[in-house]
């Protein structure tokens, strides 16, 4: 049976985690080749980085992130931020990553999910969208880390990203995000069940409980978690621990 | 001991060449080539494979007489070659991804879609998923059954000859993900991206 898998997500930005572990076993929090390595230790069933660098000349240093993480890890490593053309992609896989993860690129041309899942294989690309409430069962994508509002239907995006070759759809709430009260459930169902893909769902969690909501209630494959586990309220075993106390399959 | 994986431009092998240069570390001489001579002369192959089937193959045939070396190393000489994910699948007669395509034609059979039961089952089929093992294979030395391994694919390797599969996983039906036929190896799952249990598969492989 396929498991569903808890991903922790760090932030970097101009090479350094932003919002970082503080784990005494850590010889330097900011790490993020360290940091990432203690994840994949503890059972992490992948790994995402998200570069937040705002500089287009800092994006030397997210490369040699991966490069480093690369060659201690060996679960998936998924990287967002700045993915914007082809090359992006190469120089990130050659690198070492196993998935981009696409975003305002996506929006701006769909045409880019298509020639790059074409290019490098659906398995390794992954649209991240940012979704926000506007009505009832109504919401629409964000681009640019959430600032820009494009009026685009978030339903209809997702099928749309599916059509053209996606892999997996990293759904994030800009509702949620940041609040730990718990994924948009209602977002994450409306877009689980619209999409053939997997789904990762992404933004608010701040309980075990959450992961479990956005599982079972939410149909998503996968938990994406920032700060639950960067501040050591919760080490991804407890997560899994849990989770398999309340009968959802977790690879332990 | 000379081993080579194969880079035949196509797809992303980065963390194969990972995982297999942390075992192989002061053990073996590892090469990431298309050089026909130095395949030639390679003790083992590790024949990667992402994408289509299509595109795999396309960029196999590409490379001048690297089929015909492949051919002869794995079927003439028998010496130890490991297909990964489209790597395996390629010993194949015939796939369906993209086009219809031929395969190496290695071991009999087809590379069909997984079957999701109209949309019951996601697909691409991505994450951990258990293995069963079917039989004793020489790459699952000290690997328990039920062990989990990494998976990302939408299409599976339907195999005439049911005893050369050595694992299955369960996702809609049992899907082939490991075979065994005398020096020809395969895994439908990652073991460069399945953890320490992966890279053990790996280490099984080397030391054969």
């Amino acid at each position: 049976m396929l498991k569903n898998r808890i991903i922790p997500c760090l932030d970097v930005k101009d090479g350094r985690v932003v919002k970082g572990i503080n784990f005494v076993e850590l010889k330097d929090a900011g790490d993020p080749v360290e940091q990432a390595k203690l994840y994949s230790d503890s059972g992490a069933d992948e790994i995402c980085f998200l570069d937040i660098t705002a500089s287009n000349e800092n994006r030397e240093t997210i490369i040699e992130i991966i490069r480093k993480t690369a060659k201690k890890c060996f679960v998936p490593l998924t990287v967002g931020g700045g993915v914007r053309t082809i090359q992006n992609i190469t120089d990130l896989l050659l690198a070492g990553a196993d998935k981009v993860s696409i975003n305002t690129a996506a929006v701006k041309n769909i045409d880019f999910v298509k020639e790059a899942s074409k290019k490098f294989g659906s398995q390794c690309i992954v649209v991240a969208i940012d979704a926000k409430k506007v009505s009832e069962n109504k919401w629409v994508v964000f681009t640019h880390g959430g600032r820009n509002k494009t009026g685009i239907d978030a339903v209809e995006f997702a099928k749309k990203v599916e059509e053209n070759g996606a892999g997996e759809i990293l759904l994030t709430s800009m509702d949620k995000d940041g609040t730990k009260s718990g994924y948009d459930i209602d977002l994450l169902k409306t877009i689980t069940n619209s999409t053939n893909i997997p789904v990762i769902a992404s933004g608010g969690v701040g309980t075990l409980d959450h992961l479990y909501d956005g599982i079972v209630k939410g149909g998503a494959s996968a938990v994406l978690a920032a700060s639950i586990f960067h501040y050591g309220e919760y080490k991804i075993k407890d997560a899994k621990e849990y989770l398999n106390s309340k009968n959802v399959s977790v690879r332990l | 001991m000379n081993v080579t994986i194969v880079d035949y431009q196509s797809g992303n092998i980065s963390s194969v060449i990972n995982s297999f240069t942390e075992i192989a570390k002061g053990k073996v001489n590892l090469e990431v080539t298309s050089d026909i001579k130095k395949i030639k002369f390679s003790d083992k192959i590790v024949l990667p494979g992402q994408g289509s089937f299509k595109s795999c193959l396309d960029s196999l045939n590409n490379i001048n007489g690297l089929v015909d070396t492949l051919k002869e190393f794995a079927i003439t000489n028998k010496k130890p070659l490991l297909g990964i994910c489209v790597g395996l699948q390629m010993f194949a007669d015939i796939g369906y991804e993209e086009a219809e395509t031929k395969g190496l034609g290695w071991i009999s059979g087809k590379v069909s879609k997984i079957d999701n039961q109209k949309g019951k089952f996601k697909l691409p089929h991505i994450g951990w998923n258990e293995i069963e093992i079917q039989k004793k294979s020489k790459i699952f030395k000290d690997i328990k059954n039920k062990s989990h391994m990494y998976f990302v694919h939408s299409y599976e390797f339907i195999p005439e000859d049911k005893s050369i599969i050595s694992a299955t996983t369960d996702y809609s039906s049992k899907i082939v993900c490991a075979v065994e036929k005398d020096n020809l190896f395969g895994t439908q799952f990652h073991p460069e991206k399945s953890d320490k249990i992966g890279l053990k598969v790996i280490d099984n492989f080397l030391k054969l």
